[in-house]
C-alpha cells in the first residue's frame, strides 16, 4: 500500500494521517479477508482505534474529541476503509450516531454521556429505517409514548449497523402525530431491558460488519434521554446523515483506491504475449480512467467538506459527493476484476470482496436515487 | 520512580541500509529512521511500570538530529520529558564509548532504573545494557521477559535456552527486555498532540561532561576496515519435475545441508 500524497492543514493533522496509516497497515489490513470470510465483527479492532482517539475526531475536545475539521477526519476514514471497509464504515457510523447528542444535546447531556461516547470504548449505532420505511424515513412507526416516568418504546428497527454489538443506540422515533414532526431523538443505553437486536442479515458484502434489526419491546427510557426537542428528531436525523454522507463519500473512496492499488500492482506484474498487461492500451487506459475517477472523488468529497468546515451550506454537495464517489467505487471495483481476469472472480484476490462491498455505499445512508433527489430539489429551488 | 528509558533511532529494518563510503559509518541520513524495535517494548515496560508505581518516563536518545522524530514517537506514547545528547562529536562512537557517554549523561540525570532493548537492530551488540551497568556501579537485569518493582527490589525473568531464570537486585538497576515481554501501545493522538509541549533536553558533550577525546570515531576501538556491498539475490534453480523431481529436491537440500 503506497502513501497517498495529502495536502493537509496542520502538522497534527500529518502526524494523525500517519498514526492512522500505520494502524491501518498493522492492525486492519492483515485481519481483513480473513474476518470478512469468516463473518467477524472485528471489536477489538474498535477498542484500539479508541485508544488512539479515531472514534470521536470532529467533535470538540473539550468533550473528548478531536477537535478536527471534517476535511482531515474524513481522509481518516478514507484510509481505514481502504484497508479494511467494515473498520472505516464502522467508525463513521459511530461518528453519526454521536452527531445529534454532540450538536442538539444540553449541557447536562454533553457532560454525561459524550465523553465516554467519544472516549473510544464505546461504540455506536444509528436507528433511523425501519422494515416499511426506508427512503420515506418520515413514515417510520417506532413509537415513544410519553408518561410519568420518562418513555415506553416498543416498535422495530431495521438495518442498524453494529445492532447487538453496539454500547448505544441513537433512536428516532415517533412521539407525536405522523410526519416529520412527529419524531424524536433517543439516546438509548445498549443494554435496556427490553432491547433486542434479530440474527444479523445474511449480506452480499461486508460480512463482518452486523446488520440487524433491532427490536423495542416495553423500553422505558428516563425523559432526560430525549435529546433536542420533542419532535426535533427527524431534522437532527437528516443533518446528522448529511455530515454521514461525506463519510459515506470517503468509505468509497478509500475502497476504490483499495481496488485500484490491487489493480495496478496485478497489472504490473501479470504477463501475457510476454508484457506486462499494463502495457497493453485496453489495460492501461482503463487503469488511467479508474485513477482519474478516484481523484475526482476525493476533491469532491473534501471541496464540500470545506465548505463544512468553514461553516458553509454544504447538504447538494455532500450528495454530490456520495453520489458520485459511491458510483465511482461501483465502477472502479467492477473494472478491478477485469484487470485480474479469473483471478479476479475469486476469492483468492481481494477485488471480488470490493465489488461486492461497493454495492452497499450506493444504497446506505440515502440511496444514490435519494442524492439525486436532494440535488434535484437544490437545482429547482434557484 | 524516576525510570530512564534508552530509545535508539535505526535506519528502518525493511529499507537498503548503506555504509558511508567516506568514513565506514552507517549512513543515517539517507534511510528513514524508526525507532529501534526492541526499544518499542522498553518504551513500554517503563510505561507500564511508572502506571503501576507513579514516577516520571524520561527518553535518553544519543544520536544525530534526525532521532529528535523518534524522541518525538516515545513522548507521543506516554514519556513524559527527553534528554537528546546530541554533538558532532560523537558520530563514530562503538559501543565501549557509546556507553560511557550515555553513563556520564544517566550520572547527571539521576535514575532508580533504566530499560533498554537488548539489542539494536542497526549494529546488534547486544552489550549496551552490560556496559552501562558496569560503568554506574548498579546491577545488570538482562534479557527480560518480565519485570516487578515491589519497593526497593526488582526481579525479572531472564529468557535462557533451557527456560528463564529469575533475577533479583535492588535499586538502582538497568534492565535490558526482550520482545516478548508485552505488546507495545500505539500513540494515540492526543498524545501526538501533548508529545509537542514535553520538554527535550538537548545536552552536547560538554554539557555532560564527556570528555570529547575519548568519544567518536578516532578513537574507537573498533573499526571497520573495509566493505562491499551483499551480491544481488541469486535466481532461484527451477526444479522441473520429468518423474525424478523429488529425488532432486531431495539432492538439493542434502547439498545445503538441511537433511
Ligand atoms: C448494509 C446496510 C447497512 C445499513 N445501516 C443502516 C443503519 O446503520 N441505520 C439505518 O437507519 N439504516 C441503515 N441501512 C438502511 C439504509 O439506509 C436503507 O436501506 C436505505 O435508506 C434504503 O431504504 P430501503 O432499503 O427501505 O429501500 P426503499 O426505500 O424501499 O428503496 C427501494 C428502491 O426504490 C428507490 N426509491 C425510493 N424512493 C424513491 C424516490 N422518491 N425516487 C426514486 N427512487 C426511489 C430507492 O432508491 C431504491 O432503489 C443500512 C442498509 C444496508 C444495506
Amino acid at each position: 500500500m503506497g502513501t497517498i500524497e495529502r495536502p493537509l492543514p496542520t502538522p497534527e493533522a500529518e502526524a494523525l494521517l500517519g498514526l492512522t496509516g500505520e494502524l491501518a497497515a498493522n492492525e486492519l489490513a492483515p485481519r481483513a479477508s480473513e474476518a470478512e470470510a469468516e463473518g467477524r465483527f472485528p471489536r477489538e479492532v474498535f477498542r484500539v482505534l479508541g485508544r488512539a482517539g479515531l472514534l470521536g475526531l470532529p467533535y470538540p475536545e473539550e468533550y473528548g474529541g478531536g477537535g478536527q475539521p471534517y476535511e482531515v477526519y474524513l481522509q481518516v476514514i478514507e484510509e481505514l476503509s481502504r484497508a479494511w471497509l467494515t473498520v472505516g464504515l464502522g467508525v463513521s457510523v459511530h461518528t453519526l450516531a454521536c452527531f445529534p447528542l454532540a450538536i442538539r444535546g444540553t449541557d447536562g447531556q454533553r457532560r454525561r454521556w459524550l465523553r465516554d461516547m467519544l472516549g473510544g470504548e464505546l461504540l455506536g449505532a444509528y436507528c433511523l429505517s425501519e422494515p416499511q420505511s426506508g427512503s420515506d424515513a418520515a413514515a417510520l412507526r417506532t413509537r415513544a409514548v410519553r408518561d410519568d416516568e420518562g418513555y415506553l418504546v416498543n416498535g422495530t428497527k431495521a438495518w442498524i449497523t453494529h445492532a447487538g454489538e453496539a454500547d448505544f443506540y441513537t433512536l428516532m422515533a415517533r412521539t407525536g402525530e405522523e410526519g416529520p414532526e412527529g419524531i424524536s431523538c433517543f439516546h438509548v443505553p445498549g443494554d435496556a431491558p427490553g432491547l433486542r437486536a434479530a440474527p444479523p442479515e445474511r449480506k452480499m458484502g461486508m460480512t463482518a460488519s452486523p446488520t440487524a434489526q433491532l427490536i423495542f419491546t416495553d423500553v422505558r427510557l428516563r425523559a432526560d434521554r430525549l435529546v433536542g426537542e420533542e419532535g426535533a428528531g427527524y431534522s437532527v436525523a437528516l443533518s446528522a446523515l448529511e455530515s454521514g454522507r461525506l463519510g459515506i463519500a470517503a468509505c468509497a473512496v478509500g475502497l476504490a483506491q483499495a481496488a485500484l492499488d490491487a489493480a495496478v500492482a496485478y497489472a504490473r506484474q501479470r504477463q501475457q504475449f510476454d508484457q506486462s498487461i499494463i502495457e497493453f492500451q485496453g489495460i492501461g487506459f482503463l487503469l488511467a480512467d479508474i485513477a482519474t475517477a478516484v481523484e475526482a472523488s476525493r476533491s469532491l468529497y473534501l471541496a464540500a467538506a470545506r465548505r463544512r468546515d468553514a461553516g458553509r451550506p454544504f447538504g447538494p454537495q455532500a450528495a454530490m459527493a456520495k453520489l458520485f464517489a459511491s458510483d465511482t467505487a461501483m465502477r472502479v471495483t467492477t473494472d478491478a476484476v477485469q484487470v485480474l481476469g479469473g483471478y479476479g472472480y475469486v476469492q483468492d484476490f481481494p477485488v471480488e470482496r470490493y465489488l461486492r462491498e461497493a454495492k452497499m455505499l450506493q444504497i446506505v445512508e440515502g440511496t444514490n436515487q435519494i442524492q439525486r433527489m436532494v440535488i434535484a430539489r437544490y437545482l429547482g429551488k434557484g | 520512580m524516576n525510570i530512564v528509558v534508552c530509545v535508539k533511532q535505526v535506519p528502518d529494518t525493511w529499507a537498503e541500509r548503506k555504509l558511508r563510503s567516506e568514513d565506514k559509518t552507517l549512513d543515517r541520513e539517507s534511510v528513514d529512521g524508526v525507532i529501534n524495535e526492541l526499544d518499542e517494548y522498553a518504551i513500554e515496560e517503563s510505561l507500564r511500570i511508572k502506571e503501576a508505581h507513579d514516577g516520571e518516563v524520561t527518553v535518553l536518545t544519543m544520536g544525530p538530529e534526525k532521532a529528535a522524530e523518534s524522541i518525538r514517537k516515545a513522548l507521543s506514547m506516554g514519556a513524559d520529558k527527553a534528554v537528546h545528547l546530541v554533538d558532532d562529536a560523537l558520530h563514530g562512537s562503538d559501543v565501549l564509548q557509546t556507553s560511557y557517554a550515555m553513563a556520564q549523561v544517566l550520572r547527571k540525570i539521576g535514575f532508580d532504573v533504566v530499560i533498554l532493548g537488548s539489542e539494536s537492530t542497526d549494529a546488534r551488540m547486544g552489550a549496551l545494557a552490560a556496559m552501562l551497568a558496569e560503568r554506574l556501579g548498579v546491577a545488570q537485569l538482562s534479557l527480560a521477559n518480565k519485570v516487578e518493582i515491589d519497593g526497593g527490589t526488582i526481579r525479572t525473568q531472564r529468557v535462557a535456552d533451557y527456560g528463564f531464570d529469575r533475577v533479583e537486585a535492588s535499586l538502582p538497576a538497568v534492565v535490558s527486555v526482550v520482545e516478548k515481554i508485552n505488546e507495545p501501545r500505539y500513540p494515540s493522538f492526543k498524545g501526538i498532540m501533548a508529545a509537542k509541549k514535553k520538554p527535550v533536553d538537548k545536552l552536547g558533550v560538554a554539557d555532560a561532561d564527556i570528555d570529547a577525546a575519548k568519544v567518536g570515531l578516532t578513537g574507537a576501538a573498533t573499526e571497520v576496515v573495509d566493505f562491499v556491498a551483499a551480491p544481488p539475490r541469486e535466481k532461484g534453480t527451477i526444479v522441473k519435475d520429468e518423474g525424478d523431481g523429488g529425488q532432486k529436491v531431495a539432492e538439493f537440500l542434502a547439498s545445503k545441508k538441511f537433511i
